[in-house]
């Protein structure tokens, strides 16, 4: 793929209407936009619901299947898939995280997750989808063992972070977790041997969490990511921002000696009428982005070659 | 007997006086009009304060001076001074001020609000708190503090 000598746009393919309040959090169903089965698309919203939308197979656009509703009474911030597909945690300002579970399309409430002091801002799932971590205005983190017949037990809460913990996420392989706060660090959690006893790594404290930049971390053993709203496919960055737009970034190939640099490949300015919260590339299909924003709305993006045609 | 309030004994300004716009002959009735200084003013002067029943603009804790809006760019910052350094009232006033020009202010615009530099002593937490939207979300979901909000915004509605 060469961003280098060709242009590039994102092309609006649907908008999602139907959440009554600002959409926060996008997540894009595993194993799902390829080999024939539909893709399904989870988000969810300040109007207190997350709602599942899937793709026709004839029609190709998006409807709503489910609305997850009457279990979280405040706003639900964040919802992560498990990697199987199975399980669908949300995260609420109502201090709960709730486990869904699709049984013949029907999502079912399957446990509530409580503990954290006040809001949950943030839920993540490790690759194996053994452990479930979340982290809120606390200032904590806790993580969550994955138990049989949809048991989950808390074994570990993490304080370190002197100010609300805004989003975890843990490593794509590896079993290790990174936190962001509003005390403008991020820090990473790692387990001994047994995994039951989590503790702070290291502390990146480099930067001022408002300072409107994006940054990339680099590790001995492989290359991480840091930061809010963005999403990578294929070596492509995506971000979406308080000033309505969507941008994309990818690899400069300009022969810099030190390690890789990004540059902006593209922006999609007014992208949604209001601040874009998530964007999230699409786990299997094509060139496909979905953003999310305080308009209410979910947006189905193509990533194109401005002389219209799809990029293989 | 000791006062619960913050700052018993504000000083109260006079109210300045309300200019009403002359509108010129030849204007097109259908042209939006920019939305400037004055305008965001009109809608936040009548707020009132938490604690005190007086506006904020008696309390010369808004004015219009400090109103910086750009309506081409869709964007208003309101800085605000407290009437007192340690004002635990700020983040509320701060979060009625954004209360208001939300719920007055197209959807398009961006609203910053921040206490005026030096007139606070955690100014950099309270003014980091009043802009990340999450909190603010969040805050507006507590029924107590909604009723505070609604409270200081009635008299700025008529």
């Amino acid at each position: 793929m060469n961003f280098a000598d060709e242009n590039f746009e994102l092309r609006e393919v649907q908008r999602l209407e139907g959440h009554t309040d600002r959409v926060w959090n996008l997540a894009w169903k595993p194993a799902t936009g390829v080999d024939g089965v539909p893709a399904v698309l989870a988000s969810s919203s300040g109007d207190k619901t997350v709602r599942i939308w899937e793709q026709s197979p004839f029609t190709g656009s998006f409807e709503c299947k489910a609305v997850l509703e009457d279990t979280h009474n405040r706003t639900v911030r964040s919802c992560a898939w498990s990697p199987s597909g199975k399980l669908l945690a949300t995260a609420s300002f109502d201090a709960t995280t709730a486990i869904w579970e699709d049984v013949g399309g029907e999502y079912t409430c399957v446990s509530t997750l409580e503990g954290h002091e006040n809001e949950v801002k943030s839920v993540s799932w490790n690759a194996s989808g053994s452990l479930l971590a979340t982290c809120g205005r606390d200032k904590s983190v806790w993580i969550w063992e994955v138990l049989p017949h949809n048991e989950f037990e808390c074994v570990s809460v993490l304080q370190g972070h002197t100010q609300d913990v805004k989003m975890v996420q843990w490593h794509p392989s590896m079993d290790i977790l990174f936190s962001c706060s509003y005390d403008n660090t991020i820090k990473v959690w790692a387990g001994d041997g047994d995994n039951d006893d989590w503790h702070c790594v290291q502390t990146l404290n480099e930067s001022n969490s408002d300072d409107l930049t994006i940054k990339i971390w680099g590790s001995d053993i492989m290359r991480m990511q840091s930061g809010d709203g963005t999403a990578s496919w294929e070596g492509i960055i995506s971000s979406g921002a308080a000033d309505d737009a969507v941008r994309l970034f990818v690899e400069s190939k300009d022969g810099l000696v030190d390690g890789p640099t990004y540059k902006l490949l593209l922006k999609k300015e007014k992208a949604h009428d209001m601040d874009v919260n998530s964007v999230q590339w699409s786990s299997m299909e094509n060139r496909r982005l979905a953003s999310a924003s305080d308009d209410g709305t979910v947006k189905i993006w193509e990533l194109c070659s401005s002389s219209g045609q799809k990029k293989v | 007997m000791v006062s619960g309030l913050i700052n018993a004994n504000p000083i109260v300004y006079e109210k300045k006086e309300r200019r009403t716009r002359s509108t010129p002959a030849d204007v097109d009735e259908y042209a939006v009009e920019a939305i400037d200084q004055l305008e965001i003013f009109e809608h936040i002067r009548d707020i009132k304060d938490p604690e005190h029943p007086y506006s904020l603009e008696e309390l010369k804790v808004i004015s219009e001076d400090a109103i910086e809006v750009d309506d081409k760019h869709s964007y208003v910052r309101v800085t605000f001074t407290p009437t007192v350094e340690h004002c635990s009232m700020a983040t509320v006033i701060g979060l009625c001020l954004r209360v208001k020009l939300m719920r007055s202010l197209p959807s398009r615009y961006k609203v910053d609000i921040r206490v005026a530099p030096g007139t606070h002593a955690t100014e950099a937490a309270v003014n980091k708190q009043l802009n990340d939207k999450e909190r603010v979300a969040a805050a507006l979901e507590n029924p107590n503090l909604v009723d505070m909000v609604d409270e200081c915004l009635a008299p700025s509605y008529e």
